[in-house]
């Protein structure tokens, strides 16, 4: 499974792009083929500020439902509009054209609690 | 955990293995889309050697089938297959079973895994009748092989013609070289396809020659989460979703196969039922706006009003569609009903319809 250098990832399967005071945030290779084909992606925080650990979201999959937890702390700036036409972008691009959200970030202390990927990889027992 | 005889099949096909019913089984290989498609369209194998199987044989075995079972099992002749349940004493049913007659007095009952052992225990209880009873669910498997293209597939393997068996009826003989396999025209997904029962040690063996016959139709393995989303389409209960030892026949619209020109267990009760009616139905239904009903999932009408439980739910792959089962009060049961199926704090709007959801013949 591929788990970018780059990114910074959460035991709740979630990876993090930060770029200065901003950050894009998806769902990892292995929580993509843990859920299986993807129907839509629910995001009813736009605009809000959310906490660290708490639902941002939920994936609906053909076999089940799952929560989108925040790595950080931020604010929703933007929901990737490409996926309510092509959800499956979330299947076969995860951490590119699979983005979720871009949040604003505002607690930038809390960056260094996330894991690296191999941190990452080791939990998922790559 | 048990294993099915094609477990090492499936890892080399790195499957998505998950534990049901205590056996380790294949959920997907490639995906439930694809696979639900390949099903749909082409030609699939499913390894459901999960699935229990008893053998019943005697003088009376007749009796004891008809007292256990809700269908009329008279009806049999050699060779034809019937869909029944085993009804409880208090209202619900033990499980949903398929009954085979293989001769007068020899008949073969397949039951879900899940319910080997309480099944096996329920007919025991009630075998007044001096019928001996054989569990060989350990030592036979059952590969299912489905898809519009299955008999074309398959028809090189055995001397048997498969296009003329009708629905619900099984042929025994040499099927891909191995003798005694028993070839039954069902399936639990409503594209037709055969079903074939054989002993463990020639699982492998079958597998491999379906896959060899079924390569230039396209064939591929399919696993249990396409088998849902399948069976779901056509409206078909699952035992412990849809149907348990709380549900009636009879609300769980089965009534087709609750025949009353017998005695059976609890009988009795299931007629006054049929006469008073119930106060709940199970319906199908769509979701008209965006969401996915999941099992357990409330029910309410426009007003608010708790009306019933999601029993089944998925994203249609073929309807691209939002489609479940639940009960309801029968006051909305009505096809076009509107109801409201609650997803996480929201009630998203629905429809009664009826299943299957989608239509196609099944042969």
């Amino acid at each position: 499974m591929n788990f970018p250098k780059e990114l910074k990832y959460t035991k709740d399967h979630e990876w993090i792009r930060i770029e200065g005071d901003r950050a894009y945030i998806g769902i990892t290779d292995f929580a993509q083929r843990e859920l299986g084909d993807i129907v839509y992606i629910d995001i009813n925080t736009l605009g809000k500020d959310v906490s660290r650990d708490e639902v941002f979201g939920t994936v609906e999959a053909v076999k089940t439902v799952s929560d989108l937890f925040m790595p950080v702390a931020g604010k929703i700036l933007e929901f990737n509009k490409k996926l309510d036409t092509n959800p499956e972008l979330v299947n076969q691009d995860p951490y590119n054209d699979g983005w979720m959200v871009k949040i604003s970030l505002s607690d930038l202390g809390q960056i260094d609690q996330l894991l690296t990927a191999d941190a990452y990889a080791g939990l998922v027992g790559e | 955990m048990n294993n099915t005889a094609l477990t090492d099949a499936h890892v080399a096909l790195k499957a998505k293995m998950v534990s049901f019913a205590g056996f380790n089984m294949p959920v997907l290989y490639e995906g439930i889309n694809i696979e639900h498609e390949t099903v749909r369209n082409g030609l699939g194998v499913f390894d459901v050697s999960h699935m229990g199987e008893f053998i019943l044989k005697g003088d009376n075995v007749l009796d004891l089938i008809q007292k256990v079972s809700s269908n009329d099992a008279s009806k049999l002749f050699d060779g034809k297959i019937q869909y029944s349940c085993l009804p409880n004493a208090t209202g619900g049913i033990v499980d949903d079973i398929l009954v085979y007659r293989i001769d007068e007095n020899t008949y073969m009952l397949v039951v879900n895994a899940s319910n080997i052992e309480k099944d096996w225990d329920w007919i025991s209880k009630h075998n007044n009748f001096g019928v001996e009873m054989k569990n060989i669910s350990d030592r036979t498997s059952l590969l299912a092989v489905q898809g519009p293209k299955a008999a074309m597939a398959l028809q090189s393997l055995t001397e048997i013609d498969l296009s003329g068996m009708d629905y619900y009826t099984f042929r025994k003989g040499v099927f891909a070289g191995i003798e005694n396999v028993l070839i039954s025209a069902t399936g639990y997904t409503g594209a037709g396809g055969f079903e074939l029962y054989v002993e463990n040690k020639n699982a492998k063996q079958l597998w491999d020659a379906i896959f060899e016959v079924g390569a230039p139709y396209g064939i591929k393995p399919i696993g249990l989460g396409a088998r849902d989303t399948l069976r779901l389409e056509m409206g078909y209960c699952l035992y412990g979703n849809d149907i348990d030892d709380t549900t009636s026949p009879l609300e769980a619209g089965l009534g087709w196969i609750t025949k009353f020109t017998k005695d059976f267990v609890n009988s009795a009760n299931l007629i006054e039922q049929k006469k008073n009616g119930s106060s709940r139905q199970l319906v199908g239904f769509e979701l008209l706006e965006r969401g996915i009903a999941r099992h357990g999932y409330e029910i309410f009408d426009q007003n608010g009003r708790l009306i019933g439980k999601v029993t089944s739910g998925t994203q249609s792959p073929t309807l691209q569609k939002a489609i479940g089962l639940g009960y309801v009060d029968t006051a909305y049961t009505k096809e076009g009903t509107e109801i409201f199926v609650r997803i996480r704090e929201t009630n998203v709007k629905a429809k009664v319809v009826k299943p299957p959801f989608i239509k196609i013949s099944t042969r």
